[in-house]
């Protein structure tokens, strides 16, 4: 924004960029809040490096004395059943997302492309659904996905991200109004069906509207843990969330190791971040504001 | 969002064919498209939300094939009896750290408007904590609050001493709650500075030259801008300090007086088999979140958000 600047006034644009430098009060606060936001974190990080006995002598702050030490890491991965919890959220995630996708658009080429009796209605039906946070449902969720007999199934866990995702249909139904109905109309001159419209001229097009799905639901799925909490209690159905959360009984007294799970579990995130930053700030700012 | 579909008046004759041929056949075809997504919503949102409101008047256990009906009993127990009712008091604690952590979010998201060096750096900085998982901040934060863990060893440094931060009843929930703002403040930062940031920049530069302070500036131009987004902000943070759940089960399970809302809620569905009592309290809490949304769309109408 500031770089705009140089534009249109001439003179001021000098003074303009000296005013609008930040002082030194405010770099003082920023530095704290980074420190803020980083210091639990590095000590995790710092713990996960050092031995049992290294880490009952040593301060939170102490370095390690071996900084490639990574035997609490093979214990997170074998005893704590890391390795199975990323398979089973990654499997989630896959169908999931994929789901999703397609639930999203179809429903948003329905009620923007058609006109029918209805289409209100089914408008409104979304919206409320909206308004109804799933944390206050899930009591009687619970007791729907188990007359389905898909409690303890990754199955429940699909359909739940799969099907209660109203956010991901409204980022779909915003892009989807930007696409030039002129292109659906070409294809329909030429004979195409509705679907093949769909498939073939819509769903392409959705690329910027699917990749911002993609992101938002994948990173609140990998962080979700009430529902594989409340719907897949077994051992071997664990994800990230609900296999970390087991460190707590057979790992309570080693911190070492618990540390290790959670720089396991934060590090995917970190290198995602790093590598998607613009993706993930612009699709947060279009799922959170719908 | 400019084209509409209906029957474009201004589309040459050539193209007005298929449009009417359109509107004709609509039909069935919509519904094709639209029967699993619905079929989803009604099973996963609907049938749930009405099937609730009858458990929370009976006295189910759920298992048990008899549901016997007690009408409003349920209700008048969460308003009567003050372990439920005391909850409510443990969100208050979430609420005010929900605000300070819009302030500041606000403070650094203007900040970062203006030009920062290692901006890029800071933002990330700040946003970073949201994207982690709820688990791993739990224990992160188990971690720093522990006895000789991270803030007790900060103190020391400085001369203070040590506290049972989670076990102590007086401390417990200012803990949990400055967790929240840890994990939460990022996102609002994020929202606040891409609202601040579509701003147009020669509002500033006039401003500039009318030799206008950082805080006018702040107050005429900046808050104005991003009213629409502060109360959907607001909205989300108050909804949120209700159903707090992940962070103070997973940390204290709830012992030492963090217990909230929706942990009771849990465990009395989940723990105690009162399926009927704990409908009513999540039918509850349905009714606030929806009472609070609507007071905010009633002080914050947006036509951008809702229009379909």
């Amino acid at each position: 924004m500031t770089t705009t600047s140089t534009s249109t006034r001439k003179t001021a644009v000098h003074k303009t960029a000296t005013i609008r430098k930040a002082g030194p009060v405010a770099y003082l606060s920023l530095v704290l809040a980074g420190l803020v936001a980083v210091v639990p974190l590095a000590v995790v990080l710092l713990a996960s490096l050092k031995d049992a006995a290294e880490f009952r002598a040593d301060g939170p702050f102490d370095p390690p004395s071996d900084w490639l030490n990574f035997d609490n890491y093979a214990t997170a991965l074998t005893d704590g059943e890391m390795g199975t919890a990323f398979l089973n959220t990654t499997i989630i995630l896959l169908f999931s997302v994929t789901g999703t996708i397609f639930i999203g658009s179809m429903t948003a080429y329905a009620v923007d492309r058609f006109r029918f009796r209805l289409r209100g209605t089914v408008l409104a039906a979304f919206l409320v659904a909206s308004l109804v946070p799933a944390v206050t449902t899930q009591v009687a969720t619970f007791q729907v996905i188990d007359v389905l007999g898909l409690h303890d199934t990754r199955a429940a866990a699909v359909l739940l991200f799969t099907g209660t995702d109203i956010v991901s249909i409204y980022i779909f139904l915003q892009f989807i109004r930007s696409i030039p109905h002129d292109l659906d109309e070409a294809a329909l001159v030429d004979g195409a069906s509705r679907w093949t419209i769909y498939w073939k001229v819509i769903l392409p097009l959705l690329k910027p509207a699917i990749a911002t799905v993609v992101i938002v639901k994948g990173i609140a799925i990998y962080n979700e843990f009430y529902i594989p909490f409340l719907y897949m209690p077994s051992r071997d159905l664990g994800v990230i969330s609900t296999s970390l959360f087991r460190f707590k009984g057979p790992f309570s007294a080693q911190w070492e190791v618990i540390s290790a799970g959670v720089v396991i579990v934060v590090l995917p995130t970190l290198v995602v971040f790093l590598l998607l930053q613009k993706l993930i700030y612009n699709g947060l700012t279009a799922g959170a504001t719908k | 969002m400019t084209t509409r579909t209906a029957p474009a008046p201004t589309a040459p004759s050539r193209r007005s064919v298929p449009v009417r041929h359109r509107k004709r056949r609509a039909g069935a075809l919509p519904w094709l498209f639209l029967a699993l997504p619905l079929l989803l919503l009604a099973v996963f949102t609907y049938i749930p939300v009405i099937s609730m409101a009858w458990y929370s008047t009976t006295s189910w256990n759920g298992v048990s094939k008899r549901m016997p009906f007690v009408g409003v009993e349920n209700y008048v127990e969460i308003f009567t009896r003050p372990q439920l009712f005391e909850v409510f008091l443990v969100s208050l604690y979430y609420v005010v750290a929900a605000f300070l952590q819009l302030a500041v979010a606000l403070y650094f998201a203007t900040l970062l408007s203006f030009r920062v060096r290692f901006g890029n750096l800071f933002k990330g900085l700040l946003f970073f904590p949201y994207l982690i998982n709820g688990v791993a901040i739990a224990f992160v934060f188990l971690y720093f609050f522990r006895p000789d863990g991270t803030l007790d060893s900060l103190l020391e440094f400085v001369g203070l001493s040590g506290h049972q931060w989670l076990g102590d009843p007086d401390t417990v929930n200012y803990s949990l709650a400055g967790v929240s703002v840890w994990r939460y403040t990022g996102l609002n930062f994020v929202l606040f500075l891409g609202a601040i940031q579509s701003i147009p920049s020669d509002l500033y530069e006039a401003s500039d030259m009318d030799g206008a302070t950082r805080w006018q500036q702040f107050r005429h131009i900046i808050l104005p801008g991003i009213r629409p987004v502060v109360g959907l902000m607001s909205i989300l943070a108050l909804a949120g300090s209700l159903s707090v759940f992940e962070i103070p089960y997973i940390m204290t399970g709830g012992a030492n007086g963090s217990r909230t809302f929706v942990i009771q809620t849990v465990d009395m569905a989940f723990r105690f088999d009162k399926v009927g009592l704990a409908s009513a309290m999540a039918f509850v809490l349905l009714a606030l979140v929806l009472l609070v949304t609507w007071v905010q769309r009633r002080l914050f109408p947006d036509d951008r958000s809702t229009t379909p």
